[in-house]
C-alpha cells in the first residue's frame, strides 16, 4: 500500500511537471507579449526594454523556465503583467472562493441528483420511466453547458425574479450556474449508475437478499447501491475536469468573479504569470483528485490489490 | 485421414496403373446442392446492422446525421443570400419568408450560416476521428503487440498525457498556433489519440493470446500482415463506436473554443461563434439567433451519441438476444 501510494505520488508529480514545462513553452512559444496591448498607446523603446528586463523577459527562455519553477515551488506566482499593481496570487485568492462554491455545488449537485435518476431508471428497467430519464440523460451529454446557461437565461432567469441572471454574492446567483454546470456530469453518472445498477441487480447475493425478506429499499441501499457505485467513484477525476473547463464558460456567462474568467482573459492578454498560474493550478486540482479517487477505489473496493501493478 | 487410406493402399501393394478406369466415375451434377444452410449465413456486420435497425433511438440518430450532412452539403445554396456579407438594412430580422431562420446583427441570413456552420463542425468532427483513429491505432496496436519494455515506455508517456485536461492544452495549443479550422482540428487530435491508443492496446494484448494469431505466425506470416489481417479486424466494433463517440466531443470542443473566441474566426460561421454572438442580445428578444446555431449543435451531438450508444449496443456479442 506505502509503495503504490508513493508510487502514485512521484507520477502525480511528474505529470504536474509536464504540464508546468508544456504550457511555459507553449506560452513562451506564442506570438505577442503583454504589453503589446498596453491601452496607453505606443511603448518607447526603452520603456519596453526596461519591462523586459524588470519582468526578466530579457532572459534565455530555459533561464526564465528555472526561475520559475523555483518560484512556484514556494507558491510565488508572480506579478500579474496586465494588471500592473496586482500579484497574481492575489488575484487568484480574489476569484478562489467563487469558483470553489461554484465547482463544488455543481459536483454536490450532479452526484446527487445524477444517482437518484440512476437508480430509478435501473428499478424501473424498459418501463417509461426508465426512458424518459435515459433520453434526459443523453440530451445532459449533448446539450452544451454554454447553450444550456444561455437557454436557462433567457426562459428562465428573464422570467423569474427568484433567479439572478448575473453578478455573484447570495446561494440564489449560484443556482443557474450550477444547474446549467452540472447537466453533463448529471448525464454521465445517471448512466453509469444505471447499467451498473441493472448489471448489480442480477447478481446471486441480490437474490438472497431478496430471499432473506430484507425490504426492497434495504436492498437497494445497502447491498446493491454500494456496489453500482464502486464505478461512478473512477469517473469523479474526469468529471472535476469536465466542471473546471465548464466553469470558464459558465462564469463568462453569468458574470462571476472567479478564476475562470482570469484564464480566458489572461490568455487573450498574454498575461504569462496568469496563464501560468491558472493552468498550473487548475491541472494540480485536477491531477490531485484523480491520486485521491485512485486511492478512495483502492480503499473502499477489496478486490483491488494496491501494491500489485496496474494493467 | 488421406494419409492412412494411401498407406493401406501401399500395403496392399496394388498397382495404382493396375486398377480399371471404370471405377472411376464423376459425380453427377444433378443440382442438389451437397450440403444445406438451414439459414442464410449472417456475417458479424450485417448481424450488427439487424439489429441496430432495431433500435429506434440508433436509427433516428442516424437519420439526423445523414440529415445534417446532406443540408451542410447543399443547405447553403438553398438561399440566394452569403454567408459572410450582410445587408445592414436586413439586421436582426425575425424569420420569415425571406430569411427562414432570421438575420443577425449583420443582416446575414442565419439559416445560411447555419449550414455553413454545420460544414465547419461536421470537417472537424470527422477529420478528429479520422486522425485519432490514424494515430490511436498504429501506437495501441505496436504498444500491446511488441509487449514487454516497448510497451511499458510506450504507456507511461500515454499515462502522462492522459493526466493532462484536454481542453486545457487545446486551448493553450490555439494561443500559439492561429486560430482557425485546422488548428482546432491538429489540437484536437494531438490530445484525442490517447483514449483510442488506450483501447487498441487493451484490445491487442488480449487478442494476440489467440490461436489463429499463433498459427498465422507458424505459417510464416509477418507482423504488418498479422496486425492488418487478424487483430485489426476484430478490433473494429469497440473502435468505430470509439470514433462515433468522437464526433460529438470534437464538435463540442469546436462549438466550447469558437464561444470562448479561440476558434473558428469572423466572418466565417461556426455554431460556436454564433451563439457566442448572440450572447450579448440573449435579452434582447432576437431569440433566432441563439435558438438556431444551439439547436443545431445540441441535435448533431444527441445524433452522433445515440448512434454510438447504438452501435455499442449492435456491436457487443454479450447483448445478443
Amino acid at each position: 500500500m506505502a509503495v503504490y501510494v508513493v508510487k502514485r505520488f512521484l507520477a502525480m508529480i511528474i505529470t504536474l511537471l509536464v504540464i508546468v514545462t508544456l504550457t511555459f513553452f507553449l506560452m513562451h512559444a506564442a506570438p505577442g507579449n503583454p504589453f503589446d496591448f498596453d491601452e496607453s498607446g505606443g511603448i518607447s523603446e526603452q520603456a519596453m526594454q526596461n519591462l523586459m528586463a524588470h519582468y526578466n523577459l530579457d532572459q534565455p527562455t530555459y533561464m526564465q523556465y528555472f526561475q520559475y519553477l523555483k518560484n512556484i515551488a514556494t507558491f510565488d506566482f508572480g506579478p500579474s503583467m496586465v494588471s500592473r499593481s496586482r500579484t497574481v496570487d492575489s488575484m487568484l485568492t480574489n476569484g478562489f472562493p467563487a469558483s470553489m462554491i461554484l465547482g463544488l455545488s455543481t459536483l454536490i449537485f450532479s452526484l446527487i441528483s445524477g444517482i437518484i435518476l440512476g437508480v430509478i431508471a435501473a428499478l424501473r428497467h424498459n418501463k417509461a420511466i426508465d426512458y424518459v430519464t435515459m433520453i434526459v440523460a443523453v440530451l445532459g451529454i449533448s446539450v452544451p453547458n454554454f447553450i444550456l446557461a444561455m437557454l436557462f437565461i433567457k426562459f428562465i432567469g428573464t422570467q423569474f425574479d427568484f433567479f439572478p441572471i448575473a453578478r455573484w454574492g447570495t446561494w440564489r446567483h449560484v443556482l443557474l450556474p450550477a444547474l446549467a454546470l452540472s447537466s453533463g456530469p448529471m448525464a454521465i453518472i445517471a448512466r453509469l449508475t444505471r447499467s451498473n445498477m441493472l448489471e448489480v441487480l442480477n447478481q446471486d447475493y441480490i437474490r438472497t437478499a431478496r430471499a432473506k425478506g430484507l425490504s426492497p429499499i434495504k436492498i437497494v441501499i445497502k447491498h446493491a447501491l454500494r456496489n453500482a457505485l464502486l464505478p461512478v467513484i473512477t469517473i469523479l477525476g474526469t468529471l472535476t475536469a469536465a466542471v473546471l473547463t465548464g466553469s470558464f464558460v459558465i462564469e463568462r456567462i453569468f458574470a462571476i468573479p472567479g478564476i475562470g474568467r482570469y484564464f480566458v482573459e489572461s490568455i487573450s492578454n498574454r498575461d504569462y504569470p496568469m496563464i501560468m498560474a491558472t493552468t498550473v493550478m487548475y491541472s494540480a486540482i485536477l491531477v490531485v483528485m484523480m491520486f485521491v479517487v485512485d486511492l478512495v477505489y483502492g480503499v473502499v473496493d477489496p478486490r483491488i490489490k494496491l501494491h500489485k501493478k496496474e494493467e | 485421414m488421406a494419409n492412412s487410406v494411401n498407406d493401406s493402399i501401399e500395403e496392399k501393394a496394388i498397382d495404382p496403373k493396375t486398377i480399371p478406369d471404370d471405377l472411376f466415375a464423376p459425380v453427377k451434377k444433378d443440382g442438389a446442392p451437397l450440403e444445406e444452410l438451414t439459414r442464410p449465413s449472417v456475417s458479424y456486420w450485417k448481424d450488427a446492422w439487424h439489429r441496430i435497425l432495431k433500435n429506434k433511438l440508433a436509427v433516428a440518430g442516424l437519420v439526423i446525421i445523414v440529415v445534417m450532412l446532406v443540408m451542410a452539403l447543399i443547405g447553403p445554396s438553398l438561399t440566394p443570400y452569403d454567408d459572410r456579407e450582410g445587408i445592414l438594412s436586413n439586421q436582426n430580422q425575425a424569420p420569415s419568408a425571406d430569411h427562414w431562420f432570421g438575420t443577425d446583427e449583420l443582416g446575414r441570413d442565419v439559416f445560411t450560416r447555419v449550414w455553413h456552420g454545420a460544414r465547419v463542425s461536421l470537417l472537424i468532427g470527422f477529420a478528429a476521428a479520422f486522425i485519432e483513429f490514424i494515430i490511436g491505432v498504429s501506437y495501441g496496436g505496436l504498444s500491446g503487440y511488441k509487449g514487454g519494455r516497448t510497451d511499458n515506455v510506450m504507456m507511461r508517456i500515454v499515462e502522462v498525457l492522459y493526466g493532462l485536461p484536454y481542453l486545457l492544452v487545446v486551448i493553450l495549443l490555439m494561443v500559439v498556433m492561429d486560430p482557425g479550422v485546422w488548428t482546432i482540428i491538429v489540437a484536437l487530435s494531438l490530445t484525442g489519440w490517447v483514449g483510442m491508443a488506450r483501447l487498441v492496446r487493451g484490445q491487442v494484448l488480449q487478442l494476440k493470446t489467440n490461436e489463429y494469431v499463433l498459427a498465422s505466425k507458424v505459417l510464416g506470416g509477418s507482423t504488418p500482415r498479422i496486425v492488418r489481417q487478424h487483430l485489426l479486424p476484430n478490433t473494429m466494433g469497440p473502435i468505430i463506436v470509439s470514433m462515433t463517440l468522437t464526433v460529438p466531443g470534437a464538435i463540442f470542443a469546436e462549438a466550447f473554443l469558437s464561444f470562448l473566441g479561440l476558434g473558428v474566426q469572423q466572418p466565417t460561421a461556426s455554431w460556436g461563434s454564433m451563439a457566442n454572438d448572440a450572447l450579448g442580445v440573449v435579452n434582447t428578444g432576437y431569440w433566432w439567433r441563439l435558438v438556431f446555431p444551439a439547436t443545431m449543435i445540441s441535435l448533431t451531438m444527441f445524433a452522433f451519441n445515440v448512434f454510438g450508444d447504438g452501435l455499442r449496443d449492435a456491436l457487443d456479442p454479450k447483448m445478443r438476444r
